[in-house]
């Protein structure tokens, strides 16, 4: 097997709360090859945002990694220094996130922005830089790229500004783009045409993509294989076709089927949606046993004592359920 | 002002010609006053017992238009009538007659709470303006309220902190159902909760809507959670109905091209498609497109669509209006396109 582009082992990410330190996310491994798509899919406190800020060094107080290792081309990557950080960050990595108006710096004109990529990663003159701008503004199809240099992040749309930030992460053509909900704060036609845009620039390009959602259809649309995340683990991850086809964690087969799909009243009549009962669990209170243990459909004794593994499926894949299937 | 129901119709919301402007500007930095058309001529109906699916993006008056149903939203022009009462822009609204007839639940169960009240005294309030007084009475119906959106009754003497997103929705289902509305309009009321909660919440509002005989209208920017609990569909663009019909029909048969770019752009896990069919975002709507709204971003437009205004409105006899030049042409087209 090819050294794969990055690869998390058991990663532990700790929350320390004044009177005690709990684990926000536990055991969570991947990896993702050169070129690939990979999503991590669950709802919010699930720990696949923070899980994202960890590959990049982004992790602040009070988060931190406790325990396993990142690779990034084989190397490891969780102990580098600040500066070695910064250099991988930008260049090799690069990340896009919800809320564009946040992410970008409201005092500076976009171009600026983006220019400053070609200098600060790839030693550019800032003259050549703003040439490369007006490019980059080119390529995620701003029209007149050579006037929206000049504006600010404020004069610009929501789309527009999301694009900007595609620009931005696309800048040092990186070998892995990782964008966390990039279209939630978007309208669904605006939403649209960013996936596909993204989609065709990093195929283009060859650039791996991380693709963080609670939407698990969008995920299945953009990413080859996608984990799901429940309560800072990793519960199943499988080609995203399998998914959707045959979920094989009652969390997973519960966020399937609890959806109301298009298409799906006038082929099946309207049924009752199945629900998922109770909860998501706060950080501090996981219960013992499986994390979704009471909340799921399938339990028996053994799902509130003993934690389950993560198992091989036949089919592909991994799942964390003593009664998968 | 009442107006008699005629024999027969059960229609318990008409709107007709409904616009709601907003004069803008003309103060501090000089320059005129502009016009704002948030909601500018729109026609709906809705029959007892069903749900009425409002579609759209955000800025297209959808809420504007869940507003003046509720008597939130003074109409500029046209008429809306709710089981008999009947507001105009010249008839005031009398919120308090309006209160016991149409209610809203909003979006964000954690906005929409008092923090400073349990949920018995939000509860309560509404009944005592409405002349409910007697402690057992009140606490009769606080309580099987409670128990019908599936709380418990401990729960009447915590705040809204106490509760988690989807029990939070609840209480403000509680809240909008307490004096007995016959209309329920629904803003959104799935999309700030959990995924994993989502199907608990449109579950117990349809149940609620059968037990109690209730008429909603649906709003919400999700298709999936509309074409589930909707009989009927409007589509909105910039403050006008572009489509509207029975719910197979559109989901089926879209005929304006908003509507079939809307569905497109629902990714679809099990077929990896390209999902944009529109381009651009919604213009600025004080500074509103010629021509027909959508043709920049339209992939059908001719000029046609770029100098004449959007067509009227035309119902087909099925009941299916759409308002689009080319509806006819683009009719075989199919919806998702492969790039």
């Amino acid at each position: 097997m090819s050294t794969p582009l990055i690869e998390v082992e058991d990663l532990r990410i700790d929350l320390d709360a004044r009177t005690r330190r709990v684990a926000a996310v536990e055991g969570v491994s991947f990896r993702i090859d050169r070129g690939e798509t990979f999503g991590l899919v669950g709802e919010s406190g699930c720990g696949k945002s923070i899980t994202a800020l960890s590959l990049i060094g982004l992790l602040r107080h009070p988060l931190s990694i406790g325990d396993g290792k990142i690779r990034f081309e084989g190397r490891e990557i969780q102990n580098l220094s600040p500066a070695r950080q910064r250099e991988l960050r930008g260049n090799r990595i690069a990340m896009i996130f919800q809320e564009p108006m946040t992410a970008l710096n409201p005092v500076s004109p976009v171009g600026r922005q983006i220019a400053e990529m070609f200098v600060l990663h790839k030693g550019k003159s800032w003259r050549e830089a703003r040439k490369l701008a007006v490019e980059a503004l080119a390529n995620v199809r701003v029209p007149a790229p050579e006037r929206r240099v000049k504006d600010y992040p404020h004069q610009l749309s929501g789309g527009m500004r999301q694009r900007v930030m595609i620009a931005i992460a696309l800048a040092c053509e990186p070998d892995l783009l990782i964008a966390d909900e990039p279209t939630t704060a978007l309208d669904v036609t605006v939403q649209a045409e960013i996936i596909d845009l993204m989609k065709e620039l990093c195929a283009a390009r060859g650039t791996a993509v991380l693709m963080i959602s609670h939407d698990l259809g969008l995920v299945a649309n953009v990413c080859r294989r996608v984990a799901v995340m429940y309560a800072g683990r990793i519960v199943e991850e499988r080609n995203s076709d399998d998914v959707f086809r045959a979920p094989s964690h009652p969390y997973t087969h519960g966020l399937v089927a609890s959806l109301p799909r298009l298409g799906g009243r006038a082929a099946h009549g309207r049924s009752r949606l199945q629900e998922i009962k109770g909860v998501v669990p706060a950080i501090a209170h996981y219960p013992d046993g499986c994390r979704f243990n009471p909340r799921c459909a399938k339990v028996t004794e053994i799902c509130r004592m003993v934690e389950p593994t993560a198992e091989l499926l036949d089919a592909g894949g991994l799942v964390r359920c003593h009664h998968h299937g | 002002m009442a107006e008699a129901n005629a024999a027969g119709d059960d229609v318990i919301l008409r709107i007709e010609d409904l616009a709601v402007h907003f004069r803008l500007g003309g103060g501090l930095f000089g320059g005129g006053a502009r016009t704002l058309r948030a909601v500018d001529g729109v026609d709906l109906e809705l029959k007892r017992g069903q749900c009425l699916g409002l579609v759209g993006e955000s800025g297209c008056g959808k809420s504007t238009v869940a507003l003046s149903i509720v008597g939130l939203q003074a109409p500029t022009r046209g008429r809306i009538a709710v089981d008999g009462q009947v507001v105009t822009s010249d008839t005031p609204i009398d919120r308090k007659s309006f209160a016991r007839v149409a209610q809203i639940v909003f979006q964000d169960p954690y906005a929409s709470l008092n923090p400073r009240q349990t949920v018995r005294r939000t509860l309560e309030d509404p009944l005592r303006l409405h002349g409910v007084t007697a402690r057992s009475e009140i606490d009769d119906r606080v309580g099987s309220m409670l128990a019908r959106v599936g709380l418990r009754p401990e729960h009447a003497d915590r705040y809204p902190h106490e509760f988690s997103g989807g029990q939070r929705q609840r209480i403000g289902i509680a809240r909008a159902l307490i004096l007995n509305p016959k209309i329920v309009v629904c803003d959104e009321p799935v999309s700030a909760l959990d995924v994993s909660i989502r199907a608990q919440i449109i579950n117990l509002l349809l149940d609620l809507k059968d037990t109690l005989g209730l008429s909603y209208v649906m709003i919400s920017h999700d298709l999936g959670v509309v074409e589930h609990m909707s009989d009927q569909v409007a589509v909105m663009y910039l403050g006008r109905i572009v489509e509207k019909g029975d719910w197979r029909e559109i989901f089926e048969r879209p005929a304006h091209p908003y509507t079939r770019a809307l569905i497109a752009a629902i990714p679809d896990p099990l077929r990896r498609m390209p999902l944009a069919a529109a381009k651009g975002e919604l213009p600025n709507p004080l500074n509103p497109p010629s021509g027909c709204a959508f043709s920049p971003r339209c992939r059908y437009a001719q000029d046609v669509c770029r100098q004449e205004p959007g067509p009227a409105l035309e119902t087909r006899p099925d009941g299916h209006a759409v308002r689009c030049w080319r509806a006819a042409e683009i009719a075989d087209e199919p919806v998702a396109f492969t790039a």
